[in-house]
């Protein structure tokens, strides 16, 4: 099976003023269609740089990014972006958001009447129709997040991105959110990559673990598959012993082996 | 007069009633109840201490220009001299023979025209100065340079470019008011969250689209202080140059009155002109409270 997306030996470096500062070497990981995987790093360490080059939002310095054996370099609805702190647009109504998105990528190809059945739908999926008239502001942080996910799956997108989509939330509504995306991923099948810095929020929700070393230059020090069955539940999870093998296997990695060391220049 | 209407906490006080209702719950309910003591009282708060302020100082200006050697018109000799100005104000008599609204609304047109002018060009320029770095750097030091030229100093260019006085007097309000709205729009532009631009990246939105969905509405509430500046400095320079270029406006009548010793006639001018300015700064503020409610709040 030839991989979905495939990241190619990729370095970003940013040239500051004649300086040049290495971010990401030579990162190479392939994803299959379906998957959900994680990248975890300390802070710093250059992963939403990585989810950035994914979605196109900056380019590659060296390497590529393949989605289906084409290139990919500038972004494009087919890889949605969930942003960590939501990007909804304050003047828009939670169903004038989506709509942007889906008018503009679907105003060709469905009917008005269609456009409105798949923009409920999506609201739908993430249990936010109610507030369809609601503008940004009247509504929680969760549910801004919400919404931002419906916005990105109204897309139809090959690829999910997530970037670190429920940092900005507390613990609660942040567990709320991860059963919605672990329910979501399950009825679409949807490819879906996220950043995190939460390790058994990438433990309960990922297929595979990506785990970055420290920067400058960071590249994929390791990949965790983690075998649990699906569908995963937290409470049960909490005492099963290959999601504690697991959880361990991350905190090591990040604690023991890649100490985050202040100001590593 | 523009920038202490911008400070003045009733503009504030504008659209705040909607807002605290939808964030807070609690607080919502218990203002939303209706009590008409309360409402008589809140207009009673905001309409008695200006008319207390007025009444005195007429009657301080009442009080100075009753002496028979003073150099100005008293407040009661200009309500019997002026009565006819003040009590029609819609009357015809003949082509340079009308009315005091009849006038403002012939030089509100200009400024309709001017503004309107200013408007759509400050925005687009605006637009492109906040957009791109380069248009900055070499359209930014001119606009600097040429907004600190004052209004009437563009007069006599615009005489001798038009050759009428009509053009002349909507291109020096076009001028006059473009400045604040260029530099406020850049302003807006410049501000605008790079995430609203990557939402426009991700879906693939097109120059026009950009500029329209994204970029207008989120530069909206620097657009509109820009636009309130503007309309405050257009009418100040419409009625400067309407005293130089005649014509039926408000600030030739000005001028044509003191010509033939009216201190009256021009005092109640003066009124017609403050509460026109006045009304035509509210206008803005409430156009640009209604397009940008909720944009202020994250």
């Amino acid at each position: 099976m030839t991989a979905y997306l495939k990241l190619d030996h990729i370095d970003k470096s940013f040239a500051r003023g004649g300086q040049v500062s290495e971010v990401l070497k030579d990162i190479r990981l392939t994803i299959d269609k379906g998957e959900f995987v994680s990248i975890i790093g300390h802070s710093g360490c250059g992963k939403s740089t990585l989810l950035n080059l994914i979605a196109g939002l900056t380019k590659v310095t060296a390497g590529a990014v393949l989605l289906e054996n084409k290139e990919v370099d500038s972004p494009g609805p087919e890889r949605a972006v969930v942003f960590q702190n939501h990007s909804l647009l304050p003047w828009l109504t939670v169903y004038e958001n989506i709509n942007l998105a889906v008018s503009k990528v679907f105003g060709r190809t469905r009917s008005r009447a269609e456009r409105h059945d798949w923009i409920m739908r999506n609201l739908d999926l993430v249990q936010m129709a109610h507030a369809r008239d609601k503008r940004p502001a009247e509504i929680s942080g969760g549910m801004k997040q919400r919404v931002g996910i419906a916005r990105a799956l109204a897309m139809e997108p090959k690829i999910l991105l997530l970037d670190e989509p429920f940092g900005a939330l507390d613990a609660l509504t942040r567990a709320h959110l991860q059963d919605a995306v672990m329910d979501i991923h399950s009825r679409l099948g949807s490819t879906t990559i996220m950043i995190t810095h939460d390790v058994d929020e990438a433990v309960l929700l990922s297929d595979r673990i990506v785990m970055m070393t420290n920067g400058p230059a960071a590249t994929i020090g390791e990949v965790l598959a983690v075998p649990l069955a699906r569908p995963r539940r937290r409470v049960e999870l909490s005492s099963d012993r290959t999601f504690l093998r697991c959880r361990e296997a991350v905190l090591k990695f990040l604690y023991e082996r890649h100490r985050f060391v202040e100001a590593a220049e | 007069m523009s920038i202490q209407a911008i400070e003045d906490p009733k503009v504030k006080a504008f659209p705040t009633p909607a807002k605290p209702a939808e964030v807070i719950a609690f607080t919502a309910k218990v203002r939303r109840r209706f009590e008409p003591g309360a409402i008589a009282g809140k207009v009673a708060s905001t309409l008695v201490p200006p008319a207390v302020v007025i009444v005195v100082m007429l009657v301080i200006w009442q009080i100075a220009c009753s002496s028979p050697n003073a150099s100005l018109p008293s407040p009661s000799q200009v309500w019997n001299e002026a009565y006819d100005l003040i009590a029609h104000p819609f009357f015809d008599y003949g082509p340079q023979d009308i009315g005091l609204a009849w006038r403002v609304l012939i030089s509100l047109q200009r400024v309709a025209i001017g503004f309107g002018l200013a408007a759509i060009v400050g925005v687009a320029l605006g637009a492109l100065v906040g957009q791109s770095i380069w248009a900055m750097r070499g359209l930014d030091p001119v606009f600097q340079i040429l907004r600190t030229v004052p209004p009437l100093a563009w007069l006599p260019l615009s005489l001798a470019a038009f050759r009428d006085s009509s053009p002349s007097a909507i291109f020096v309000i076009f001028i006059t008011s473009i400045w604040p709205v260029i530099i406020n729009t850049a302003v807006g532009v410049r501000n605008i969250p790079e995430d609203y631009r990557n939402v426009s990246r991700i879906l693939r939105l097109n120059q026009l689209e950009f500029f329209v969905k994204i970029m207008v509405p989120a530069a909206a509430p620097y657009i509109f202080t820009g636009l309130r500046i503007g309309i405050g400095l257009s009418w100040l320079a419409i009625v400067a140059a309407e005293m130089l270029t005649g014509g039926v406006g408000i600030g030739f009548f000005i001028w044509d009155a003191w010509n033939s010793s009216r201190l009256p006639d021009i005092i109640v001018a003066l009124a017609y002109i403050g509460v026109t300015g006045f009304c035509l700064d509210r206008l803005v503020a409430a156009v640009g409270a209604f397009v940008t409610r909720g944009t202020t709040a994250k």
